[in-house]
């Protein structure tokens, strides 16, 4: 496969994924509109209008219904897609478990938002982060590019017959959605060659015979069953052996699309900046890393030997490559734009603390909780944390393992 | 809408393969239960059914086993209108795509008075909105019955149930049922109907207009439940048909928002003479025994009253207005 054509656009995140969508040949998109997600809906809504796409687009009347809406679909073998933040992204918090535990492959833009109250239409990562327990994998990105280059990775790697997982695929609020961003778009074809069409697998059905995992007249089957401790306890392991298995595909899909697009996020499942040689280390998902790139240059050209692991995937948890980069980090800050209200620290805090547990080195891990409801994160900030990372290292001792950053 | 209606013998219904089987965990004399076997019997051609959480739900899927030999599937206990939009918006484009393996599938969400009256009304209300072609089916039962009897805005006036239970002060539960057939026909949607398992040819020729009309078509079922109303299972049909003659319950239908009584409410109307008190219905139910103490007679009375309202003003949607008062 060679570097395919491709066009320069200046689009913000919103639009990059909005058209993402309309490449990768989804069948039905269903939605529900909220700040900062509303630019996806629309875009997509004037595509629908202008005939660009053979979409069958569902504006429902809730979160809860679009959600409902991709699940069904996905379960009669569509291709689906829907976008949300915040308030709705909670809102569908059932039917999110509804959806990983009916295996259905829904792919999902989120625009992560503040969780009210008081109301905050402003990026940090609460609402996705709550959810990362509800058998999704999560995928966070840097830029606008990511973002683009996710959507269409996020079809490949839900649909594939060995993961059949839904996805989030997470942009930051305003700093991504709302952003000008220039961004390189692959041609149609191109996409819609790459995604292709949507397989479903075969399993063994009521009447003991294979047939099509889909809602099919031909073949039918029941879905959602009422399903208890003989049986259920199973099938949340199978979707835990899915989980497993997927970090293998989302590096294949990275690496496949990297092939026609020339462009990779570290190896798909983290982004190490400078770590080879790294004393102290920062690790945060989103946007927050590019700020964090320019400061670590600033601090090797100082002769600090600083680094940054960005997790490009939360669920599942790239723990084996987490232990592996940070091998010779000897102190570590985890930055978390959420909070877990009395539970000594962040979620992202929570496994990189326990990820390192039993590395050798076993190096000072502390935690910063910053940016929530859109408080900015500028380099200074982000400095004052090497600063910190650099007095524990040279003290050998911990002041305070969890604070805030950039609060008053 | 001018369809003929559709015609069959009762040896053809009987030789129509089950789509929903025995084996599923009804209690005997199971209302709701007899109302997916005879509209599915209703079906046309190939149909994808997807139901609410609640009791048939629980009952006809426990896995490893199911009741359903069409497709079916449940998500949710609010979303079952939502589950339906998203199979028809499934069909429509694969349809277009040309990746529809036959030419017409029929779509049946179905759930029960606290799945529809209560919390899965918003949904209801954007699919028929939305305009979704498919069919949706209220099975009534009056109560949460799958959680263990509790009340609903389908429970009527002055039932006891766990939540508005027959106390000393307060006789069963203070508010009357919510409209629920009137407020989708104000949805302007091209077919509602109301029927009763006690009338089971008018349910099949329903069942099947709303599966061959274009776009969203709403049936409420009449379907009592032994357990939770507490009287004998071999009663079920007989008091479904209580319902219907003391016109609690009276069987109608829109087209295109034009109200029609069906046969057996519309006798009621010509000859009002056989139109019986509710007392003979209420008496029959263990769930309203309280009301027959002395200090709670005037509840029947009020339950009386409403009915008689609600008649009437049915009757005047129906161009019937000439029936004299009960
Ligand atoms: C969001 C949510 N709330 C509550 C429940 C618990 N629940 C399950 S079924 C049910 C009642 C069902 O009542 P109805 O729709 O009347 O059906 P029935 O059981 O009477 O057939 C309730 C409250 C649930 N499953 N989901
Ligand atoms: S409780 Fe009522 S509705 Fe539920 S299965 Fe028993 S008889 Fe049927
Ligand atoms: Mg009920």
């Amino acid at each position: 496969m060679a570097i395919t054509q491709q066009k320069t656009l200046a689009i913000n995140g919103d639009e990059a994924v909005a058209l993402a969508v309309k490449q990768s040949d989804v069948d039905v998109v269903a939605a529900y509109p909220i700040t900062p997600q509303t630019i996806i809906v629309e875009r997509f809504s004037e595509y629908v209008a202008d005939g660009e796409v053979e979409t069958e687009f569902v504006c429902t009347e809730s979160e809860h219904s679009a959600l409902t809406a991709c699940l069904a679909a996905s379960a009669m073998g569509a291709r689906t897609f829907t976008a949300s933040a915040s308030a709705g992204l909670a809102l569908m918090h059932e039917i999110l478990y509804v959806t990983s535990g009916c295996r259905a492959p829904v792919v999902m833009a989120i625009v992560n938002r503040a969780l009210s109250a008081p109301i905050n239409i402003h990026c940090d990562h609460s609402d996705s982060m709550v959810e990362r327990d509800s058998g999704w994998i999560q995928i966070y990105a840097e830029n606008s590019q990511e973002t683009y280059d996710s959507i269409i990775q996020a079809f490949r790697i839900a649909e594939h017959l060995k993961v059949l997982l839904p996805i989030m695929v997470c942009l930051d609020a305003f700093v991504l959605s709302h952003t000008l961003e220039n961004v390189q778009v692959l041609a149609d074809e191109t996409v819609q060659k790459f995604v292709g069409l949507r397989d479903v697998p075969q399993v063994m059905g009521h009447e003991g015979r294979e047939v099509p995992f889909k809602l099919d007249p031909s073949n039918p089957i029941t879905m959602g069953p009422l399903d208890l401790y003989d049986y259920y306890f199973e099938h949340k392991r199978q979707q835990e052996e899915a989980m497993k298995v997927a970090p293998q595909i989302i590096q294949e899909v990275h690496e496949e699309f990297s092939q026609i697009s020339g462009r990779k996020y570290g190896n798909g499942l983290i982004d190490a900046y400078h770590l080879e040689d790294a004393d102290i280390a920062t690790v945060c998902v989103g946007s927050t890393a590019g700020t964090t790139k320019t400061v670590v240059d600033r601090l090797r050209k100082e002769g600090v030997k600083a680094g940054l692991l960005r997790l490009r995937t939360f669920r599942p948890l790239p723990l084996t490559d987490i232990v592996k980069t940070m091998e010779n980090v000897k102190a570590v800050a985890v930055m978390d734009r959420s909070n877990s209200f009395g539970g000594h620290g962040g979620p992202i805090y929570h496994e990189i603390r326990h990820s390192l547990y039993d590395s050798p080195t076993h190096p000072h891990v502390v935690n910063y909780i910053y940016g929530l409801g859109g408080r900015d994160m500028p380099p200074a900030i982000i400095l004052n944390i090497y600063k910190d990372l650099q007095e524990i290292l040279k003290t050998k001792r911990v002041k305070r393992d969890v604070q805030f950053a950039g609060v008053r | 809408m001018t369809t003929t209606p559709w015609k069959f013998t009762a040896k053809e219904i009987v030789e129509k393969p089950e789509l929903f089987t025995s084996g599923h965990r009804a209690c005997a004399g199971c209302g709701p239960a007899i109302a997916l076997r005879q509209i599915m019997k209703a079906t046309r051609g190939p149909t994808i059914v997807t139901s609410a959480t609640g009791c048939m739900e629980v009952v006809s899927t426990i896995y490893p086993y199911t009741a359903w030999k069409v497709p079916f599937i449940h998500t949710a206990f609010e979303n079952v209108a939502a589950n339906a939009s998203g199979i028809e918006a499934a069909l429509k484009v694969m349809k277009r795509k040309g990746r529809l393996e036959h030419e017409n599938v029929d779509v049946i969400a179905f759930a029960g008075d606290g799945g529809t009256f209560d919390i899965g009304i918003q949904a209801l209300s954007g699919a028929a909105e939305r305009g979704h072609d498919f069919l949706y089916i209220l099975y009534d039962n009056e109560a949460y019955m799958n959680t263990g009897i509790q009340r609903s805005g389908g429970t009527p006036h002055g039932a006891s149930t766990t939540t508005s239970p027959a106390g000393r002060v307060i006789p069963g539960k203070p508010q009357y049922k919510k409209p629920i057939a009137d407020i989708m026909v104000a949805h302007d949607i091209p077919y509602v109907a109301t029927a009763s398992i006690s009338s089971w040819q008018d349910l099949l020729v329903k069942t099947r207009k709303g599966l061959e009309i274009e776009g969203p078509a709403f049936m409420h079922v009449f379907t009592p439940c032994p357990r939770g109303w507490r009287y004998d299972p071999s009663k079920t049909i007989e008091i479904a048909r209580l319902g219907v003659e003391t016109c609690i319950f009276p069987l109608w239908e829109t087209i295109d928002g034009e109200y029609s009584l069906s046969p057996q409410s519309k006798i009621l109307a010509l000859k009002p003479e056989r139109k019986k008190k509710v007392t003979e219905y209420l008496k029959m139910q263990r769930r309203f025994r309280h009301l027959f103490k002395p200090e709670f007679k005037h509840v029947i009375d009020e339950i009386q009253q409403m009915v008689d309202k609600r008649w009437n003003r049915l009757l005047k949607r129906c161009n019937m207005t000439q029936a004299s008062q009960s």
